[in-house]
């Protein structure tokens, strides 16, 4: 019906196409990006757009694919289908009024981006923070790592064709989402950390609650590990797949359980202690398999801790105010001149830099998104691995991309 | 010999998975059937909705905002809109008194407008729930509603007046002085005169700040 | 048998086919009913529950919705192997429900050769699956076809070999007459002497079904929804229902081969064929809402590595002990 003439006779936007008569390759036509992704070597190859829309993708990335049969000859991801333009709104409003902008960058681990930003603007103007709000701050953003770590496994299960898990884990982070939304008065994208403290105060049920969550969730994970940790399709999925060796790591900046999952114990509540966290006793779970399933098994490991660090702080609570006295009143000005404040988070390093020139706004606001490196590797990783082990290596990095493309 | 072993070891884990499933299969569900049955009032009470003014203690239809405009500049998006309610017309002695001021070239002397908003519009579709607001309102006028059920088929549904808002909701709580358990999801536009005891108006009003 | 053909039994198979049809459609809501209030209890939720009560006319409304919809092809798609492919994939089945035995009496055309025919005309489905693949100008669908031919023709052989060491066993290819030499007692069935074919057959089944975990031509996480991405109303709804036909037909074919079909305890009859049928359906469903998916060359290796050997040895095995 449609002969190849109609679609070379196609309008397009991709110059590279009009050069040589038309798109001499239909497959790769289309927006002015995928004219970039030049056909490879092999004639035979197949040129698979996953993604924007795509069940795997969790969200809008896109992947652009070169396959061979099912194997993986080259993969790019194309990022800026979710960009918000953070950094420029960061510019144009007060410190106060972008708070909200950061539970919506990572609405996975919220509270850790509500955390690196406050954290940079009290460092700059030099605002102390009550102890207890600093154990509050600590509780809710380790309870928000679990939660994103939960939903991680869900969805990644989801990924590898399995239905179940995650309702199990829904069934769980929403005995967690009660919990934070009496601290935060929100479920998914918090804004209650505030410069000189925290939004509301824990009330006792808060403290009861996250007394009974603990063992709750404790005595829950075995049933995790039982039916997914040690399932063998599971296993034999994403064992030995998507090898990330250290040099990667480091080569690409990745950080967080991909960079744990290869061996390398960095991890900012560690390696640059902030707040309270060198109080508690915690370990830093790493594993030296470099693939999926070591990633997998750190962060199964990561909630393990951050119970830990939860049971520690919530006994050891102080009493005392939750917001500073002097805390700023919320059109504060900053005063000119530049920090740099990094929290861990559930997938990696965040890092949020302000440079102030002492005006109502920040002058720039830089930040760094730990997702951004993660996925960077994805490209040289997926070499060579078939359509589902990209599947399962990308799952494994556990992507956020209103994160990515911020 | 060790890799037969191993091999039954693999399959018994999917025996195990199978168990784990069988098992949840017989447990009840965990699911709330909205609407026939709705979360606990108490999971919702810390909940940030939207946004409302706060009576007077004694005059619980007027609110205790005092037009200071703190609130809409605070807000980052720009959701609040406060007017000040306009002078009263002066009484014929006082517009005498003007007359007189003027004739003598001084200053007169206006009634002033009393502090108290004319109009307090709030477009919850721009609202991020921040709860800015909420913290630099002098006089606590604000808080968040636990509203959680609420929906509406047009943008207009979402932009409230707030003072038609509250003169209802305290005539509400006026008609039925406990507040019903059940709010149904509602965002009629405020425009439209909502009948007095609608049971959308009567959930407590409690801000998010407690304890 | 073709000299007695009469008009007479050509009426009876025609008969049997309209009951099919009807069986297979009234199947194919209650399993899908089924298989969402499964899914729906693990998950520890209630699964279909708002129209009709307990939602059981869910799967009813779903097929008007499926019926009501548009058709839509793909600009580029080849309408003849697209339009085809659902047809193909649905009617075929419906023959295999002919020598399907539900109790002596209640069998659409009792062949002598059932078996044969069951396993001649379930090849089709693979062609089915291939043209929709194929024919709707999809990448996606393109790779979930290529997955559908490797895995079925993989797993037909197993799925052989497990009927072959039946048939050696009971010496006979009619279905009626392999249940008719069973017991009525479960340790009479033949489950219990052919445990490994048994085993082998059901995994086999599940891979030349399609079920998860061998879901692969359809891997949504992958593929988007592999060989039928393009298929919207019923060119979806011919491939739904065709999934289900073929669990029951395998199934069915469970049954009478290891289960002792009709036969049960007390009151031999089609509510124990039915029973089994059920049961073994219920167990493919609690294995989906499980298990995580294979990968593509895991699945073939499994099939090669494992199955196959297997098949052959416990063909061998049979022989020998029926030489005895
Ligand atoms: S909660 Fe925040 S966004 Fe909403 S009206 Fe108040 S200040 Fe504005
Ligand atoms: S509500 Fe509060 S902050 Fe807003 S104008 Fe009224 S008094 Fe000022």
């Amino acid at each position: 019906m449609h002969s190849a003439d109609t679609l070379r006779s196609r309008p397009t936007s991709c110059p590279a196409a009009s050069a040589d008569g038309g798109c001499a390759d239909d497959q790769i036509a289309g927006d002015g990006y995928t004219c970039r992704f030049e056909r490879g070597a092999r004639p035979e190859s197949l040129i698979l757009n996953m993604g924007p829309q795509h069940p795997s993708t969790h969200g809008v990335l896109r992947v652009l694919l070169e396959l061979d049969g099912e194997y993986i000859v080259r993969a790019e991801p194309v990022l800026g289908y979710l960009h918000r333009m953070h950094e420029k709104m960061a510019e144009v409003k007060n410190p106060a009024q972008f708070m909200p902008n950061m539970g919506r960058v990572d609405y996975l681990h919220a509270l850790a981006w509500n955390w690196a930003y406050v954290g940079a603007v009290e460092k700059l103007a030099g605002i102390e923070i009550p102890e207890r709000a600093e154990y509050l701050r600590v509780i809710t953003c380790e309870l928000n790592r679990i939660s994103s770590h939960l939903l991680w496994w869900g969805a990644y299960l989801l990924d590898l064709g399995a239905f179940t898990p995650i309702m199990y884990a829904f069934d769980d982070r929403e005995m967690l989402l009660d919990l934070l939304q009496l601290m935060t008065g929100s479920r998914l994208t918090y804004s209650s950390f505030r410069f000189g403290g925290v939004y509301t105060d824990a009330s006792p049920a808060f403290v009861q609650g996250v007394r009974q969550f603990v063992p709750h969730l404790r005595s829950r994970l075995p049933m995790y590990t039982a039916l997914v940790t040690e399932n063998i399709i599971l296993r034999r999925r994403i064992e030995e797949v998507g090898v990330i060796p250290p040099d990667m790591v480091t080569r690409y900046g990745a950080s967080g359980p991909v960079a744990r999952g290869s061996g390398i114990a960095y991890d900012v509540r560690r390696a640059e202690p902030y707040s309270v966290y060198d109080r508690f006793d915690y370990e830093i779970p790493t594993r030296a398999e470099q693939c999926s399933m070591a990633r997998y098994m750190v962060r199964m490991a990561e909630i393990e801790q951050s119970l830990r660090i939860i049971e520690q702080a919530i006994d050891s609570l102080p009493e005392g105010e939750h917001m500073h006295p002097k805390a700023p009143k919320p059109s504060f000005k900053l005063p000119a001149g530049e920090s740099y404040f990094a929290v861990e988070g559930a997938r990696g390093k965040i890092g949020v830099w302000i440079a102030s020139d002492g005006g109502k706004t920040p002058y720039r606001v830089k930040l760094r998104a730990p997702g951004f490196s993660n996925l960077a590797l994805f490209a040289e990783c997926a070499r060579g691995t078939l359509l589902a082990d990209a599947v399962a290596i990308l799952g494994s990095l556990d992507m956020v991309i209103p994160e990515i493309d911020r | 010999m060790a890799s037969i072993f191993r091999t039954i070891a693999d399959l018994w884990s999917l025996v195990v998975g199978l168990a784990i499933t069988g098992k949840e299969f017989c447990r009840p569900g965990v699911t709330v059937h909205y609407p026939r049955a709705e979360v606990t009032p108490e999971s919702a009470a810390s909940f940030r909705g939207p946004i409302e003014l706060i009576g007077l203690d004694k005059e619980p239809a007027k609110p205790r905002c005092i037009a200071c405009m703190l609130c809409v500049s605070a807000c980052p998006s720009g959701c609040i809109a406060v007017t000040r309610a306009p002078a009263p017309k002066p009484t014929p002695e006082e517009l005498k008194a003007i007359a007189e001021a003027e004739a003598r070239g001084e200053k007169p002397k206006r009634p002033a407008p009393p502090k108290a908003p004319g109009t307090w519009t709030y477009d919850f579709s721009l609202c991020s729930l921040c709860g800015s607001c909420v913290e630099v309102c002098p006089v606590d006028s604000i808080g968040f509603s636990n509203d959680i059920y609420m929906v509406g088929t047009k943008r207009e549904d979402f932009v409230f007046d707030q003072l038609a808002r509250l003169a209802r909701k305290a005539a509400a709580r006026k008609a039925e002085p406990k507040p019903a358990a059940k709010p149904a999801p509602s965002a009629a536009p405020e425009a439209a005169p909502a009948p007095a005891a609608s049971p959308s108006e009567t959930g407590a009003a409690t801000p998010a700040s407690e304890a | 048998m073709n000299a007695t053909i009469s008009f007479d039994s050509v009426l009876h198979v025609v008969l049997a086919l309209v009951g099919v049809a009807v069986f297979v459609g009234l199947n194919g809501l209650l399993l899908v009913y089924a298989e969402r209030k499964v899914a729906g209890f693990i998950q520890r939720r209630p699964g279909p529950y708002e129209v009709g009560p307990q939602g059981i006319l869910q799967a009813v409304a779903d097929a008007l919705k499926l019926i009501g919809k548009q058709l839509v092809r793909p600009d580029r798609a080849d309408p003849l192997l697209f339009w085809m492919a659902p047809v193909l994939a649905f009617f075929p089945v419906l023959l295999l429900f002919l020598p399907l035995p539900f109790s002596p009496l209640l069998t659409g055309w009792d062949v002598n050769l059932g078996l044969l025919l069951i396993l001649a005309f379930a090849g089709f489905n693979v062609l089915a699956l291939l043209l929709a693949g194929w024919g709707s100008n999809n990448k996606y669908g393109l790779l979930g076809a290529a997955r559908a031919v490797a895995q079925s023709v993989a797993y037909e052989i197993p799925l052989l070999l497990a009927v072959l060491a039946i048939a050696f066993q009971e010496g006979t290819l009619s279905l009626s007459s392999i249940v008719a030499t069973q017991g009525s007692m479960p340790w009479q069935w033949n489950i219990a002497v052919q445990p490994l074919a048994f085993l082998i057959f059901l995994i086999s089944a599940l891979g030349e079904t399609n079920r998860a975990p061998f879901d692969l031509p359809e891997a949504e996480s992958e593929l988007t929804a592999g060989f039928h991405t393009e298929y919207s109303g019923m060119g979806f709804g011919m491939f739904f229902l065709a999934e289900y036909a073929n669990m029951i037909v395998a199934c069915s074919v469970c049954t009478v081969l290891f289960l002792g079909g009709w036969k049960g305890p007390f009151l031999d009859g089609a509510w124990w064929f039915l029973a089994k049928v059920y049961a073994l359906l219920l167990a493919m469903m609690w294995f989906r809402w499980t298990f995580p998916r294979v990968r593509f060359d895991q699945l073939l290796n499994l099939n090669w590595r494992w199955l196959l050997p297997l098949g052959v040895l416990n063909l061998l095995a049979t022989a020998f002990v029926m030489k005895l």
